[in-house]
């Protein structure tokens, strides 16, 4: 039977759990949902805009009143709840409605301070926290003229920020003498305020406001220096309280906010509370990334699966005034441990702070250029160890290339004009209409309905700083992603499952780890697929119906259906034979395009998927293998010619390169890679842009690891050096492993180094011999029973089936 | 007038994978389910008509092996967001044959109206 939760507070938090719930457990709860405010649930942060014209009210809807209705929601609008019978179990609300509860959620968010100084209710003086306010200072702009807004807080500059589009003028008074000194260190406090001077904002640092004058309308505000500043519309916005009255007045157990543990849960066990009106390990909060996590956590045990936890926060701030870019996230007070890292420009405007204590991340303040907020803020949470970028950190991300973008890499600076999506052709200006017209929240959201993004990922960046843009800081990146929407795992706990609980099998794996569909998607089929296969080798049994088509079929599929087939060439190398066996097999198969392709070897497109098991019998016959041109795997090892025949080679690279490729090939990655081997420094086989590049010195061999040539190109990380072709092969093999075993599915080995760093991938091969050993050990272990597929296909006939369609019989017209 | 024609059995289409059968009307992808159960689609995807025979089958949809749309196989309609169909055919399992029938499941081609 069904159980009945109701939600009191119909805001950001509390309506994000019950999304996140029906996705979890749609059928679980009777949900009937109580909202002080007459409206659904709308964008609070998208407040600041309407007020400064640049939104409409019903614009800015995350669930208008049919939604709930087509999720059989009970909304109680316009409706407050007065109070908590915990012994019925039921709560009472205006207009005497009685809800019976088996859970009840608060989720009632903060409310506004208001000064206590005489004058405090006055006609003229509101607050800023809801459509009602955003309305009544609207109003007011329209027949007043001068405003002073108590508060330089985010809260208070944007209020007069949008009161100044409204043509109101208006004056700050702010307690400290730096503007939102909880986010920005002075410098940037102050180039804040030199900017919003600019643009005519006037300041009163250092000020404390005693009283507000006049009748019953507001007049004028007084300081406590005395003076006294005209005003007509006054707006409070010196913070705000968890609103915990109800709470409070229920017994249950509150100090600043309501007290909830881990998961969620109030003192009394059947009450859950998310939001601001929460406290967490002593914290409060009041910007929406941590709350909507709260709401993640808080579904998935209202859904009673009991998998998360809550373990707080990190939080990043932004201004939301056109024209002022502006960062801030972390802990930035200075401290004996802690290092600080500036940059300053003044013709620029760009100011930069990177606070680093232990090697890690601390607080960042970015002023005046903020393209790379999203790269440190990632930092920041993931506590990963920055030694190793300590010199360029400060620069942001630059020196990576970016193919994809020609090297715009400032969302906001775009015109609406510009493409954003190659692969799907999607404009910014699109990406911007779907967010504001469908708000959309989340990267998912855009994807699906713009398809941008979707592809090939090398727009991700910009798309994420567009959702910034817009959304301002309702947005919340993505945490740590789960492998598809058909589980709520990430790609290294469902790893880990398998690992850990001896799964063999995908129907097994899915069984274990409750997936949502009966048999997933094209995306986590094959992400299972690999993961069983890298853990059990030998042992789990491959599923071809998890396979992308190329991978199934030993062929690159094409655009008209058609296939395409690149054996083999051992690091580059050919003989005649070779080439008359393909040149027979291009005649007799008519095939209509042979060509060279990027990585040293010869493709032949257009075969007939029919054809394939006869065309690989042919090559087969000359000692050709499958080049795997089609599979997550290792793709070719380029070489140059290196000793035998160059001037300038101090090594045989040629030799190495048939070795290794010999040694590793067949064997099944997260994702495709390549690797080379150059006979000196001038590096001709283009080691350095290789997943795993070998350059050859007079005295050894230099390891190269993680190049990437793709979309956004890499350059390779010198892992270390080595004397014999032996231990070429040993760090090889090891590397290799590693990425196997730790990578994620279709991570190459570029973004993966940069996920866990170049020293720990450092101490696993080079500092660890016995590691290292062990890792060869078990990727030659890996590679014990490997076979040809084309021959596999072509001699022993295995899946003839894929090969050849159907005979239909006994048509009757 | 009955245009059918009689495929081979069950076994004949792999587990959640798919055979194709030329016919008088093109080709057609006939798809096995996980559990079993048997839907026939033109081997055509409405997006740029990539041999959807070849993509991967999860629940009762086909994922294209060329851009990733996802083709529901009862209806033959394309998953939100993208929207186009593809003609839809019955399959029926008499005895231990199978029998596709060459008249278009009826309203599958014109999305949602009633032919
Ligand atoms: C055939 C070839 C182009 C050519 O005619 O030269 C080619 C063709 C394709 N490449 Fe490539 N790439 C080819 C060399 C490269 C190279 C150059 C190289 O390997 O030296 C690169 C850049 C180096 C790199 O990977 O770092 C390259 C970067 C890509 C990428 C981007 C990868 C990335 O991590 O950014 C993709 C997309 C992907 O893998 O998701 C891709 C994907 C593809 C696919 C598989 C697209 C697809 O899914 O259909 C193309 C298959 C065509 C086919 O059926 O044969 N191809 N591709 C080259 C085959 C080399 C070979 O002998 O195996
Ligand atoms: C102008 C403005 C700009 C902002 N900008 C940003 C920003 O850029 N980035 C950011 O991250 N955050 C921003 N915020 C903060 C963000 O909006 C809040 O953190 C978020 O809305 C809090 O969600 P909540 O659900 O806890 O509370 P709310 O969204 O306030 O929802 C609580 C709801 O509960 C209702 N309620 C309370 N008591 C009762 C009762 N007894 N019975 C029935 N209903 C009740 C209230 O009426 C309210 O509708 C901004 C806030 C404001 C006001
Ligand atoms: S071969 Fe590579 S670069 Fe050329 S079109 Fe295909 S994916 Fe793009
Ligand atoms: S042709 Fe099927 S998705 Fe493009």
């Amino acid at each position: 039977m069904r159980e009945n939760l109701v939600v009191v507070g119909n805001g950001m938090a509390g309506m994000r759990t019950v999304e996140e719930l029906l996705k979890l457990a749609p059928e679980r709860y009777h949900v009937t949902v109580f909202g002080a405010e007459p409206h659904g649930n709308y964008n609070r942060i998208l407040l600041s805009d309407i007020l400064a014209g640049r939104q409409q009210f019903a614009r800015t809807f995350l669930h208008d009143r049919p939604w709930y209705e087509t999720h059989g929601i009970r909304l109680h609008a316009g409706r407050t709840v007065l109070r908590i019978d915990r012994v019925r179990r039921q709560v009472i609300a205006d207009g005497g409605i009685a809800e019976p509860y088996d859970r009840l959620l608060l989720a009632t968010g903060s409310v506004p301070i208001r000064l206590p100084i005489p004058g405090a209710e006055l006609e003229g003086v509101v607050t800023f926290r809801d459509i009602a306010d955003v309305e009544a200072m609207l109003a007011a702009s329209k027949v007043r003229s001068q405003a002073v807004v108590i508060g330089g807080g985010l809260l208070g500059l944007e209020a007069a920020n949008g009161l100044m589009a409204q043509g109101m003028t208006a004056r700050v008074v702010h307690l400290v003498d730096t503007l939102m000194e909880r986010q920005l260190d002075a410098t940037a406090g102050n180039m804040l305020r030199r900017s919003l001077e600019a643009r005519g904002m006037a300041f009163e640092l250092g000020a404390q406001t005693v009283a507000l004058l006049g009748d019953r309308r507001v007049r004028a505000v007084r300081l406590a220096d005395g003076r006294e500043l005209p005003a007509d519309l006054v707006v409070m916005a010196v913070g705000i309280r968890p609103n915990i009255a109800l709470a409070q007045e229920a017994g249950l157990y509150c100090e600043r906010g309501v007290v909830v543990t881990d998961t969620l849960q109030t003192y009394d066990p059947r009450i859950y509370a998310v939001g601001e009106c929460v406290q967490h390990r002593r914290a409060t909060y009041g910007l929406v990334a941590p709350l909507f996590e709260m709401a993640r956590v808080c579904a998935n045990h209202l859904a009673e699966l009991a998998h998360n936890f809550y373990a707080g926060a990190h939080v990043s701030a932004k201004l939301k005034v056109t024209g002022i870019e502006l960062f801030s996230a972390g802990d930035f007070a200075p401290g004996p441990a802690r290092e600080e890292i500036t940059l300053q420009d003044e013709t620029r405007g760009v100011y930069k702070k990177i606070v680093v204590e232990d090697d890690r991340l601390r607080g960042v303040v970015l002023y005046g250029d903020t393209t790379d907020a999203t790269w440190y803020f990632d930092m920041l949470r993931s506590g990963r160890d920055v030694s190793d970028l300590r010199e360029q950190i400060v620069f942001g991300q630059t020196h990576l290339g970016d193919a994809g973008t020609q090297g715009l890499r400032s969302a906001a600076d775009l015109p609406d004009a510009a493409e954003i999506c190659g692969c799907n052709g999607v404009c910014k200006g699109e990406i911007v209409q779907a967010i504001a017209s469908r708000g959309l929240m989340t990267l998912e959201d855009v994807r699906a309905h713009t398809k941008a993004s979707s592809s090939c990922g090398s727009c991700t960046g910009l798309v994420e700083q567009i959702l910034a843009a817009t959304l301002g800081g309702a947005y919340s990146p993505p945490k740590a992603k789960t492998l598809c929407a058909c589980t709520e795992f990430t790609h290294e706990e469902v790893r880990k499952a398998v690992q850990a609980n001896g799964l063999k099998s995908i129907a097994e794996a899915m069984a274990f780890m409750e997936w949502r569909t009966p048999d997933g998607c094209a995306a986590c089929r094959p992400a299972l697929n690999y993961y069983l296969l890298a853990a059990w080798p030998g042992e789990a049994k491959d599923d071809p119906r998890s396979r992308f088509i190329n991978e199934r079929a030993h062929a690159n599929i094409q655009k008209d259906g058609t296939f395409s087939v690149v054996p083999r060439m051992w690091g580059g190398i050919t003989t005649p034979a070779q080439l008359r066996a393909i040149a027979d097999a291009a005649e007799k198969f008519q095939v209509p395009t042979v060509k060279i392709t990027g990585g040293q070897r010869i493709d032949l497109l257009g075969v007939k998927k029919e054809q394939l098991p006869a065309i690989w019998h042919d090559l087969g016959q000359a000692g050709l293998v499958s080049g795997h041109a089609y599979g997550k795997a290792l793709r070719t090892v380029k070489t140059c010619v290196g000793s035998e025949w160059c001037r300038f080679g101090t090594q045989d690279s040629t030799a190495m390169g048939i070795r290794l490729e010999q040694r590793t090939w067949g064997s099944w990655m997260p994702h495709k890679f390549k690797m080379a081997v150059s006979g000196c420094p001038r590096n001709c086989a283009e080691a350095t842009i290789k997943d795993f590049g070998v350059i050859a010195v007079e005295s050894g061999w230099e390891l190269h690891v993680g190049g990437n040539g793709g979309m956004k190109v890499r350059v390779t990380e010198l892992l270390c050096k080595v004397e014999t072709p032996a231990e070429v092969e040993e760090y090889c093999s090891a590397f290799i492993q590693l990425y196997r075993e730790e990578a994620r599915y279709l991570e190459r080995t570029a973004p993966w180094i940069e996920r866990v760093g170049l020293k720990y991938v450092k101490d696993r091969i080079v500092e660890d011999a016995d590691g290292r050993r062990a890792l060869n050990a078990r990727f030659l272990q890996s590679q014990a029973d490997r076979s040809d597929p084309w021959q596999a296909r072509a001699a022993q006939q295995v899946d003839r089936n894929e090969f050849t369609p159907l005979r239909g019989q006994g048509l009757t017209v | 007038m009955t245009d059918w024609m009689e495929i081979g059995v069950l076994e004949d289409v792999p587990r959640r994978g798919a055979r194709v059968v030329r016919t008088p009307r093109g080709e057609i992808a006939v798809f096995r389910t996980g559990r079993d159960e048997l839907f026939a689609l033109d081997n055509r995807c409405p997006h740029r008509g990539g041999p959807l025979s070849e993509g991967i089958v999860h629940g009762n949809a086909v994922t294209c092996p060329l851009h990733s749309w996802v083709i529901d196989l009862t209806s033959g309609k394309a998953a939100a967001p993208d929207s186009g169909c593809v003609t839809a055919y019955p399959v029926a399992v008499y005895g231990a044959r199978v029998r596709l029938f060459l008249t278009p499941v009826p309203n599958a081609t014109h999305s949602g109206e009633v032919a």
